[in-house]
């Protein structure tokens, strides 16, 4: 069989098998990847999540559009998003049209309002890593006060002042910090230059 | 063409604009762009309600595969039917693949490039910040709500997840089941005062 047919349902058992975001998918791509198909070293492979970590999308797209375009171009990268994405793609529209279906009934309303506070909890939670790894670069049982980064603590403040205050969109407010503090740490090293 | 598949039409091209943006965006996990779709989808274009995008939020999580895709099948089929969620689809997938697909050929200098490397890390707290509005917004609903079991429910929720470290699916099961015995407490207490 193809090889790239072969990653195709490797790509579909990852879709399939990864139950909770990103981090779950990253062993399952390892094993597909490194220790069935022997298509990257651990060396490379560490090097894709770190660049996954660094692009934006999830981690399993990431890998399976780097490892696709390895193995036969954008046929490839694309044949093996697809296989990512296919069981996604079946079992959320059946879920979808099961909640568009029921979601007015009001025992169902009931169970859903207990899940509610939960979810919005859960993106607190992600909100408080991210934050941990912008202000610290360091997760939130390993930071330290003294590597607090200065510049990205007023990037938060200021950026979180101006979305509670104007109407912004989420992209312009993100790209807007991504300038900012690109040229505030531009600044400082040249200043640091210019007096060492 | 008449009006109306003229107007779907273009809600179905700013359906893919809306998640190709977002999806461009997004640097971190599944919640991230779950938070950005709620500002986009809820807050800014109106398309549905709040409830609704937590529903949604919630049966992502829940389900296999990337968190980002998930949304956008259940957003899209909202929208459109099956049509709407391969819009959505496509809309999520195509900026990662684009990236990816430039960076793998310039895999060496992308690594060595300090600007780029300053520029991603100072995202983050921009990313962080459109969390947390969100998660204020979110948050002040539930409390409004002045329901204890809710208000209750979700700072468990918060310590389990951050203090604790357990995960997101174990947490949704776990209220699944507090929702279910809330339905049979209620109904059971229907029933009595029935009689």
């Amino acid at each position: 069989m193809l090889l790239i047919i072969k990653l195709f349902f490797s790509f579909i058992q990852v879709g399939l098998f990864s139950v909770g975001g990103g981090y779950a998918a990253i062993p399952l791509i390892q094993e597909q990847i490194v220790n069935v198909h022997h298509l990257m070293t651990m060396e490379e492979f560490t090097d894709l999540i770190t660049i996954a970590e660094m692009t934006p999308g999830p981690i399993s797209i990431n890998s399976a559009t780097f490892v696709g375009t390895r193995l036969s171009g954008i046929a490839g990268a694309v044949i093996c998003t697809v296989g990512c994405i296919l069981p996604s793609f079946i079992i959320c529209l059946l879920l979808a049209y099961f909640y568009y279906k029921y979601r007015k009934f009001s025992g169902v309303q009931k169970v859903l309002a207990a899940l509610r506070p939960a979810v919005v909890a859960l993106i607190a939670n992600a909100g408080f890593s991210i934050l941990m790894l912008g202000l610290f670069e360091a997760d939130k049982h390993s930071f330290q006060w003294d590597d607090l980064r200065v510049v990205e603590l007023i990037l938060f403040l200021s950026a979180f002042l101006i979305l509670r205050k104007f109407k912004i969109s989420a992209v312009q407010i993100i790209f807007g910090t991504g300038v900012i503090g690109t040229l505030s740490y531009i600044l400082i090293f040249s200043i640091q230059n210019f007096f060492s | 063409m008449n009006q109306t598949e003229k107007s779907k039409g273009r809600l179905m091209w700013e359906l893919f604009t809306a998640t190709f943006t977002l999806s461009a965006f997004t640097f971190g996990g599944g919640f991230v762009i779950v938070s950005l779709m709620k500002k986009k989808f809820v807050e800014e274009l109106k398309w549905f309600e709040e409830d609704e995008m937590l529903d949604i939020t919630a049966i992502a999580q829940s389900s296999p595969g990337p968190i980002p895709i998930n949304a956008s099948v259940i957003i899209g089929y909202r929208m459109n039917g099956i049509i709407g969620s391969l819009v959505a689809i496509l809309g999520t997938a195509l900026p990662p693949m684009i990236i990816i697909s430039i960076i793998s050929v310039f895999y060496q200098q992308f690594r060595e490039n300090q600007i780029i490397a300053i520029a991603l890390k100072v995202m983050r707290a921009g990313v962080a910040a459109v969390i947390f509005d969100v998660v204020v917004n979110l948050a002040i609903n539930v409390i409004r709500t002045k329901q204890f079991l809710y208000i209750t429910l979700m700072c468990a929720a918060f310590i389990a997840a951050v203090v604790l470290d357990i995960s997101a699916m174990l947490i949704i099961i776990f209220c699944l089941f507090v929702g279910i015995a809330d339905l049979i407490i209620d109904m059971y207490k229907k029933d009595k005062e029935a009689h």
